[in-house]
This record gives structure tokens, C-alpha cells and sequence, in this order.
């Protein structure tokens, strides 16, 4: 059951006695590292969780976060690692359910989903059959729940093989935060309720299945994979929101993961009451099923609901309105059990305090032998490219880098007509939020984006974590939007091994550092542990994803990253590698340049070293959160001020990958000069951070100029928009050397939009066919 | 111009078509799907999601519920229904429109923003449009290949009840600008009488420029100037 004898021993003592069958099942699931956090409690504590934002920070089932107009706003993200791995399609589908109650138990309506997807090397045919099944799965739950899928990002590496990462985040609001729902009991002698779909025998020890590493076994499984009704989820968010908005509930929690174990035992315990539950009385799928069953079973469209007796028939009523199920189960109790009935028999007697307070490790952690191998890069073996416009045109065409429209197109992204900022236009999606305008008839948004390089975190997880939380900040300014809140979903492998564990380690202090320094608390958030495969021979990139929300205080004057207008100046905001150079020594370890940085770029972990030499390798670019902060404070005060016509990050693929973006979103080309030290190629595909590409009309560049000498920011003109017709041109001047990239956007634009769809159609089987070979 | 936007369990635009009504000045409320009252309604609304989860095939079951039965004779008496998406789905189901819908050709759902050329302006839906304008809508949809037999097709081509049309954004009707193989490129239909309209694409979600345009908008306003709005 996945319990150590320590753990066993200490339910002996707890209990006094053995446990029987369903006792043992309960603690199981309530101290397996999904339900008990027990390898990183410890450390979670490290990030910062307060603002004065911050309206709920963590320890419910969602963080809630405040906009300036009162607005609360609630964000969650969460893993569904390995049932992806088996089950891809439902595995996602699940997914997107259980992210949907995470958010609706907070009384907030969902108004937007986001995935964050690691698969292995795209060429592989059961790599396009997950995908292909989680994409699926994404649609097919979030399109009929009616909650638009608007951002996301999908990563491929070797190490991902076998286990893919799928995470997925909601956002929620709740017009008045002081409406917000919690999981909570009240008062003993409340009754409680069981809502919504039927218990079945479906992802009975999930939470489990999801606390041990796959394996070839792991396909046994399947039936560990629960199933997903959007149609009743959609049921649900209507009735429970209809519940909680007429004040007729004193708690609810989602039945997710451990279901009704989990659910009944982390409100009790968060009361400090007591719970007892008849297990006759729970509304049931099918005959026969034990007290273990029913207490693991994670049949899916469920929530526990808490009411006071007066207020049971009222709540009976809407959801047989709604179409269904309610049922009273059992009572809340003062004595601090939770007790469960099974004809009239007790079943089970556990104290809840105990029982939602498991263990908690700290295991040894080790900086693994092989660091200072992969973190070695000798850049004079890395060939310079003949043709610098067909490297670009290839840098285009890589999987990481390509448009991802094949995703996106299958996601309704629109529904609910608050999608200001669609997928692919801009660096963050904006949503408007309904009603919250002001006299002056603005109207408040959110800005969305989720976001992690796990070549950095491989590479140097502390600033692979630093980088994660400054491009997410950076994505979100991009579109004119205040950061506020952070929502992380950490996936590693065996956290009992010591350099999982030192990655773990580092990379919540990575994250912790950059969150402080900007100011952002982490107020929601999901630890995945065991992701690898292979009997624990291959784990994956470690991979903090960070989910962030900003605030945008009028939809109407947001950036996106299409170039607009021919003759409209391109501005490179922020340091080139050189420049960064003096801060080598004198500053903390992680601001030290990445590798490549003396030859023009900091081509470590880049896309394009992997592209030339087939190698993730090299110190990562360089974190500096100092920098970043002012840059994203011009941009976005310009953005505020209406001035900035286009604004883009340059992330993976470097300056060039930026440009070329803008050029085909905006089906316009461009004109730049870059006078600098170094290689060409490392200049012009180094992945150097806390930078972007920034348009004005030509009327505006003294402005911005000086804007960014007040703000203390570098900022350089790089060139100008040309016309619709017109390449792509970037001439590189170093020293005495000129090199030239010309390139049609045309070009571009078929190596960007071609290859994601190219993976699918040429193997149309990919949907009907089993896939695995 | 008072409008009802039925809500089925599962209908996810239902909130979306009443914003879009309000917004065009019209007067709107929901309609529950088991009511049986229309008195005071001009215009039903069948809005776009997964009606009753949509489990068989689309609209196949929201066709049964009592609030279609009441459409079905408020439609025969000349009543005012326009039907978005799952909505138009569900007229075809009910017998008010002819044809059929099969899964998109390319078996995914698709969503996106399309060009649409506007055949016919006389209907109470289309009359703000020009004739042969080229407005951009999004569709989202997994089912929105519309079919129908020869005959079904030459009667819908000669009476001029193909209001809607895919084309490309200079207005050819081509078949690269038909996003999900529908016979003759087809959006959207009216009945003979033109007081029924279904289309797969939705209004509702282009009715403010930070939506992305207000060609939807327009459709709407049409149903609200009916009555001087």
C-alpha cells in the first residue's frame, strides 16, 4: 500500500491497536506524498506567501488573491503526471475536472483553464499518441464545461519519455471575496453531504498510483485512471455555485484525490472536529462495494458539502434541479474522529488530527556528481553555421519553438467572451473580467501565462526555478499586466534519492528568492514526486512550473506581439550577454553569466546548442532578478501610457526567434542592425534573459529613450519595421566582421506554423489506432 | 424585442448570448429548459455548449426537452428563433431546419476565427449586414459539417436560405476557407419563412472591439432595430 514500516508503526500507536482493512486503505492514501506533502512540507514553507493581495494564501483547496477594484481572484494548478502517462486521454480529461472543483470549492466561477505539457522527442510515435490523447482530453473536458483553455506551453526532451508532464491551472473570480468558500466543518451536529456524480469503483488508490514511479507495470494501472463527466462537472460548477452564492453551505471540498478520505478528513481537520459517515447512505454506482471502495473510490464530479440542518432541503432541491445527486451521509462530530457506519457496524475509528498530519521527511540531499560535467560547454566545438538565415529557419521548425496553433485551435479559447488576449497573440492571455468597469469605462482584466525552461532546471535548478518565475513575470508585463500572484507545480522524481531531492531543494529556493525579490507570493500550489520511469534509471528534467496571474487595470491598452506598422522602430530593451559580463564575481552565484556569454551570447541550455550539437549542456543564462525588475517596470509603464505598439520577450531561440515572431504575427518584416562583440550565431540565438522586443512609432523614441535613462534600463535602437512584402534582415557588426541573415517571413512562418501539424497528419492514425506499438 | 436564452444543462453560451442581446439594447432572459412559457418572447435564443452533454450526438437529446416542444409551434407560428452552434444543432434535430451535421472533417475540434460571406440580408438576423459583405466570427466546434441531400440542397441554394457561407478574407467561397468540409460551405440556414436561422459560428463572442471585432454585434443589433431599438 505504499507504506513504510515507520509509517505503519506510528498507526499502530495512533490507534492503539491494528488497523483493519479500510483504516489502513485511509491512512494510505492520507500519507502518500500527493495527499501528504511529506517530502516537501518542509521546504514549501521557504516561499513567500504574503502580500497585502493576498486574501487566501495556502492551505485551502486555492489561493485568492485581490484585485485593486476588490475583485478576489482565485488560481490553482495541479498535476495529472501519471495517469497521463497510462490513460492519456482521460488522464487529462480528469485533470481539467479536478483543477475546474479546486477553483469552484472557493465559490469562485472558473474563468479559464491553462497546461503546461512535457512530452518526449516529438519524432517518437507513442509520444504523439500521448499528445494527441492529452490535447484530447484537455478539449473534450474544458470545451463542454465551457471554461476557455487560453494559454499554456508544450515542451519536448528525451528525459520526459515515458513520463510526461501534463499540469494543468484555472483561474477563478469571485465578484465579492468575502463570500469565499472554505473547507470547513462548522459547528458539530452539521450535517454532511455528498454532491453531485455517483461513487463508483473507478480510480480506487489513485492518489497512490500517483506517489510511486512508472514502470512497465504501470500500465495495470489503467483502471487506477478515473473517468470525466464535463457534462455533470458543468452541473456541478451551476448548482455549487448557486449553493454558496444563496449562503445555504457552511464548507465544501472537493472530492478528488482519495476522495471521500481526503475530503472528509482535511475539513474535519482544518475545524478540528469530527466526522461520522454512513456509508449506506453515499449514493452509489454500482452494488457490493466495501467501505475501502467507497472510501478510495475517486469517481470524479463529487464534492463533500457541510450545511446546517435548516438549510439541507434547500440544497436537496437545487441540485435535483440541477439533475444530481445529494445525498446527507453523516454529521460533524466534536469527539476529533473520523468514524465511519456500514450497516449500522462501525467500520472504521481514526483520529483526525493524526490521520491529516502525516510524517514529514527530510531526506539527505546531494549535488550530483555529474553537475560540473553537464555544466562544462567548450564553445569553440560548437560549429558556426554557414547560412545564418537557415539555422534561424530550422530554430523556427524545433518542436519547442514552433507555433503551437495545432494545440491551441482544439481548445475553445473564446467561450464566455472575456478572451481579450487570444493564445499565440500576445506573451500572456488577457481576460476581461465582466462588470468590474468603472465610470470612466474601463474594465478590469487578468493576465495568465505558465511557464518553466526544464533545460535550465536540469542544468542548474536554482536558476532554472529563478528563470522559470522572472519569464513567467516578464510574459505577464509583455502585455501591460502587474504580477501578483503565483500558483507552482514542482515535478521531480524520487524525492529519496539524494540529487532529486537537491534538485527539490534548490529549485524551491530559486523560486523562493525570485518570488521575494519581486514581490509576488506563491499563494496556491502542487508537489509531483516519482516522475520517472525505468525503475527509477531515468527522472525527468526537474520541472517547477510556474503559473502566474496579473492584474490588468484596463483591457483596452494592452500590448501584443505583432509588429504593426512599416517604420515603426524596434527597440531591444534590456542587457545583451556582454553586457553582463562585469557582474561575473561580484555578485551571487546565480548571477554570474551563462556560458557563451565572452563569445556574444549565453548559449547554455539554449535551443540552439541542442540544435547544433544534439546536447543540453552549459551553465544556463544567467538570473537576475534586479534587472528584470526595471525592465518589466518600463515596459509596462509604457504600455499603461498607450505608447508601445508591440512587446515581446525573447526567450528560447534568443533575439532572432523573438523578431522573427513579431514578423510573422504581425505578416511584416524587419529591418535590424546589431553591432556587437562575439559570434554571430551566439548573438544572435543566445538566450540571455530579462530581455525583449519592444515597437514605437518613430514619433515616440525619444520618449522611451528617456524613460529607460530615468528607469536606469539599457534599451537600443535594433532596427525598423518594413513592410508586408519585405524579408526578415538582421546584419550583425562585430569588430571588423559583418555577417548577414536575410530570410523571407514566408519562410518563417512555414517552418513555424508546419511542424507541429506536419508530426500529425503524416501519421493520421495517431486518433483511431492504439499507438503503442 | 424581448429575447429568451433557453439554458439546457450543459449549454455553456447561455450567459454569453444574454450579455450580447443586452449589449444590442434588446430586452433578455433566461428560459429553463423544462419551462413551457413563452408569453412575451419575440425571439428564442438556442445558445451554443454541450446540451444534456451531448453524449449521443449533438442535440439529439435537448430535441425532446419540454422548452423544443414549445419552439417547435412558437417557430410554426412565426416566431423569431436563432440557434448558435449546439442551437442550430438542435434545429436541425428538431425538423425546424433542414440537413444534418457529421463530425468535422478532420475529426477535431476546431477553434478559430473565420471569414464568412453573407448571402442572404432579408432575414429579421442578417438585415444589418450588406449583401455579399465579408464579416470575421469565431467558430468552435467538433460537429459542424453540415449535410443534406441533393435535393435538400438545390431547394436551400434556390430559395436563397443559405444566409452564411465560409469563404477566405477576400471573399472567395473556396474550399480552403472551409474549416470543417460543410456541404457548399455552409454556416448557416434559414428556414423558407427566414424566422428561423441556424449557424455554426457565434455572434455573440464578436460584439466589442477587445473581443476582436463587432461583426456579431450586427446581428444582433438587427433583431433590436425590428423594433426601433
Amino acid at each position: 500500500m505504499g507504506l513504510r514500516l515507520s509509517e505503519y508503526e506510528r498507526i499502530l500507536e495512533i490507534l492503539g491497536r491494528e488497523p483493519n482493512e479500510t483504516e489502513l486503505g485511509i491512512f494510505s492514501a492520507m500519507w502518500s506524498e500527493h495527499c501528504g506533502y511529506k517530502h516537501s512540507k518542509k521546504y514549501l514553507r521557504l516561499l513567500p506567501s504574503r502580500s497585502e493581495r493576498v486574501f487566501q494564501g495556502p492551505g485551502e483547496n486555492a489561493g485568492v488573491v485581490l484585485l485593486g477594484n476588490g475583485t478576489g481572484v482565485a488560481l490553482k494548478v495541479e498535476s495529472h503526471n501519471h495517469p497521463s502517462a497510462v490513460e492519456p486521454f482521460q488522464g487529462a480529461a480528469t485533470g481539467i475536472g479536478g483543477i475546474l472543483r479546486d477553483i469552484l470549492t472557493m465559490g469562485a466561477r472558473p474563468i479559464c483553464f491553462l497546461d503546461s505539457l512535457r512530452f518526449g522527442p516529438a519524432d517518437d510515435g507513442i509520444v504523439r499518441y500521448l499528445m494527441d490523447g492529452v490535447v484530447s482530453g484537455i478539449s473534450f473536458y474544458g470545451n463542454c464545461v465551457g471554461v476557455p483553455t487560453v494559454a499554456g506551453e508544450v515542451f519536448f526532451n528525451e528525459s520526459f519519455r515515458g513520463n510526461p508532464l501534463v499540469n494543468v491551472m484555472c483561474v477563478g473570480v469571485i465578484p465579492d471575496p468575502h463570500s469565499m468558500a472554505r473547507g470547513v466543518t462548522g459547528d458539530p451536529g452539521n450535517v454532511v453531504m455528498v454532491v453531485g456524480s455517483k461513487t463508483g469503483r473507478d480510480g480506487i488508490r489513485g492518489a497512490a498510483f500517483a506517489s510511486l514511479g512508472l514502470s512497465e507495470d504501470s500500465q495495470k494501472d489503467r483502471p487506477s485512471v478515473q473517468i470525466g463527466d464535463p457534462f455533470t462537472g458543468k452541473l456541478l460548477i451551476e448548482a455549487c455555485l448557486e449553493v454558496i452564492a444563496r449562503g445555504l453551505i457552511v464548507g465544501i471540498q472537493d472530492m478528488g484525490a482519495a476522495g471521500l478520505t481526503s475530503s472528509a478528513s482535511e475539513m474535519a481537520g482544518r475545524s478540528g472536529t469530527g466526522m461520522i459517515i454512513d456509508l449506506d447512505l453515499v449514493p452509489k454506482r454500482e452494488e457490493g462495494m466495501t467501505p475501502y471502495e467507497i472510501m478510495l473510490s475517486e469517481s470524479q464530479e463529487r464534492m463533500l458539502i457541510v450545511a446546517e440542518q435548516e438549510k439541507v432541503q434547500a440544497i436537496m432541491e437545487c441540485f435535483e434541479r440541477w439533475g444530481l445527486d445529494a445525498a446527507v451521509v453523516g454529521k460533524v462530530t466534536a469527539d476529533g474522529r473520523l468514524r465511519l457506519l456500514e450497516k449500522g457496524a462501525q467500520v472504521a475509528d481514526i483520529p483526525v488530527d493524526p490521520l491529516v498530519s502525516p510524517p514529514v521527511y527530510d531526506p539527505p540531499a546531494e549535488r550530483p556528481a555529474y553537475m560540473d560535467e553537464i555544466q562544462y560547454l567548450d564553445t569553440s566545438k560548437i560549429p558556426a553555421p554557414d547560412d545564418l538565415g537557415e539555422a534561424l529557419k530550422r530554430l523556427m521548425g524545433r518542436p519547442n519553438i514552433a507555433s503551437k496553433r495545432w494545440v491551441y485551435e482544439q481548445y475553445d479559447y473564446l467561450v464566455g467572451t472575456d478572451t481579450v488576449a487570444s493564445p499565440g497573440a500576445a506573451d500572456a492571455a488577457v481576460l476581461r473580467i465582466k462588470d468590474s468597469g468603472d465610470a470612466a469605462g474601463t474594465e478590469y482584466g487578468v493576465a495568465v501565462t505558465i511557464d518553466c525552461n526544464s533545460r535550465y532546471c536540469f542544468l542548474d535548478p536554482r536558476r532554472g526555478a529563478m528563470q522559470a518565475v522572472l519569464e513567467a513575470s516578464r510574459n505577464l508585463s509583455m502585455v501591460g499586466a502587474e504580477p501578483i500572484a503565483i500558483t507552482d507545480c514542482l515535478n521531480f522524481g524520487n524525492p529519496e534519492r539524494p540529487e532529486v531531492y537537491w534538485q527539490f531543494q534548490e529549485s524551491i529556493r530559486g523560486l523562493a528568492h525570485v518570488a521575494e525579490s519581486l514581490g509576488i507570493p506563491v499563494v496556491s500550489g502542487n508537489v509531483s514526486f516519482y516522475n520517472e520511469c525505468d525503475g527509477g534509471k531515468r527522472a525527468v528534467f526537474p520541472s517547477p512550473a510556474v503559473g502566474m496571474v496579473g492584474e490588468v487595470e484596463d483591457v483596452r491598452r494592452i500590448a501584443s506581439s505583432a509588429f504593426k506598422d512599416e517604420g515603426d522602430i524596434i527597440f531591444l530593451v534590456g542587457p545583451m550577454a556582454s553586457g553582463l559580463i562585469p557582474f561575473a564575481g561580484e555578485n551571487s552565484a546565480w548571477e554570474t553569466p551563462g556560458s557563451g556569454a565572452e563569445e556574444g551570447g549565453e548559449i547554455g541550455g539554449s535551443e540552439y546548442l541542442e540544435m547544433v550539437t544534439g546536447e543540453v549542456r552549459g551553465l544556463p543564462p544567467a538570473a537576475i532578478p534586479s534587472i528584470e525588475a526595471k525592465v518589466q517596470a518600463l515596459i509596462r509603464s509604457a504600455i499603461r501610457d498607450g505608447k508601445v505598439k508591440s512587446a515581446h520577450d525573447c526567450a528560447e531561440g534568443g533575439l532572432a526567434v523573438a523578431i522573427a515572431e513579431c514578423c510573422i504575427q504581425g505578416d511584416r518584416g524587419a529591418r535590424i542592425i546589431l553591432e556587437e562583440k562575439g559570434r554571430a550565431d551566439f548573438i544572435l540565438f543566445g538566450e540571455t534573459q530579462s530581455r525583449a522586443i519592444v515597437t514605437l512609432s518613430p514619433a515616440d523614441q525619444g520618449w522611451f529613450e528617456e524613460q529607460a535613462r530615468n528607469a536606469g534600463v539599457p534599451v537600443r535602437v535594433a532596427g525598423k519595421v518594413s513592410g508586408e512584402d519585405d524579408p526578415l534582415v538582421i546584419d550583425v557588426v562585430s569588430g571588423g566582421s559583418h555577417k548577414s541573415l536575410k530570410i523571407s517571413v514566408d519562410e518563417l512562418r512555414e517552418a513555424w506554423e508546419g511542424t507541429i501539424p506536419g508530426l500529425f497528419d503524416d501519421d493520421g492514425d495517431v486518433n483511431g489506432g492504439d499507438g503503442r506499438g | 424585442m424581448k429575447c429568451g436564452v433557453v439554458v439546457f444543462p450543459g449549454s455553456n453560451c447561455d450567459r454569453d448570448c444574454l450579455f450580447a442581446a443586452k449589449l444590442a439594447g434588446l430586452e433578455a432572459t433566461f428560459l429553463w429548459h423544462q419551462a413551457r412559457d413563452l408569453s412575451g418572447i419575440d425571439c428564442v435564443i438556442l445558445p451554443g455548449g454541450f446540451s444534456y452533454g451531448d453524449y449521443l450526438r449533438a442535440g439529439a437529446i435537448a430535441r425532446f426537452s419540454p422548452i423544443v416542444e414549445e419552439v417547435i409551434s412558437f417557430a410554426k407560428k412565426g416566431g423569431l428563433v436563432l440557434g448558435i452552434c449546439n442551437g442550430f444543432q438542435i434545429l436541425l434535430e428538431a425538423g425546424l431546419l433542414p440537413g444534418a451535421m457529421l463530425p468535422n472533417r478532420g475529426l477535431r475540434f476546431i477553434s478559430k476565427r473565420v471569414h464568412l460571406r453573407v448571402e442572404n440580408n432579408s432575414t429579421p438576423f442578417s438585415r444589418g449586414y450588406k449583401m455579399g459583405e465579408v464579416i470575421e466570427l469565431p467558430i468552435a466546434h467538433g460537429q459542424g459539417n453540415f449535410y443534406a441531400d441533393p435535393d435538400t440542397m438545390k431547394k436551400l441554394e434556390e430559395s436563397g436560405q443559405i444566409v452564411f457561407r465560409y469563404c477566405d478574407a477576400h471573399g472567395e467561397v473556396c474550399d480552403s476557407a472551409n474549416p470543417n468540409g460543410s456541404l457548399g460551405n455552409i454556416a448557416g440556414i434559414c428556414n423558407e419563412q427566414g424566422n428561423v436561422l441556424g449557424m455554426m459560428p457565434h455572434p455573440e463572442r464578436a460584439t466589442q472591439d477587445i473581443l476582436g471585432g463587432v461583426s456579431g454585434l450586427v446581428l444582433f443589433r438587427s433583431l433590436a432595430s425590428l423594433c426601433g431599438v
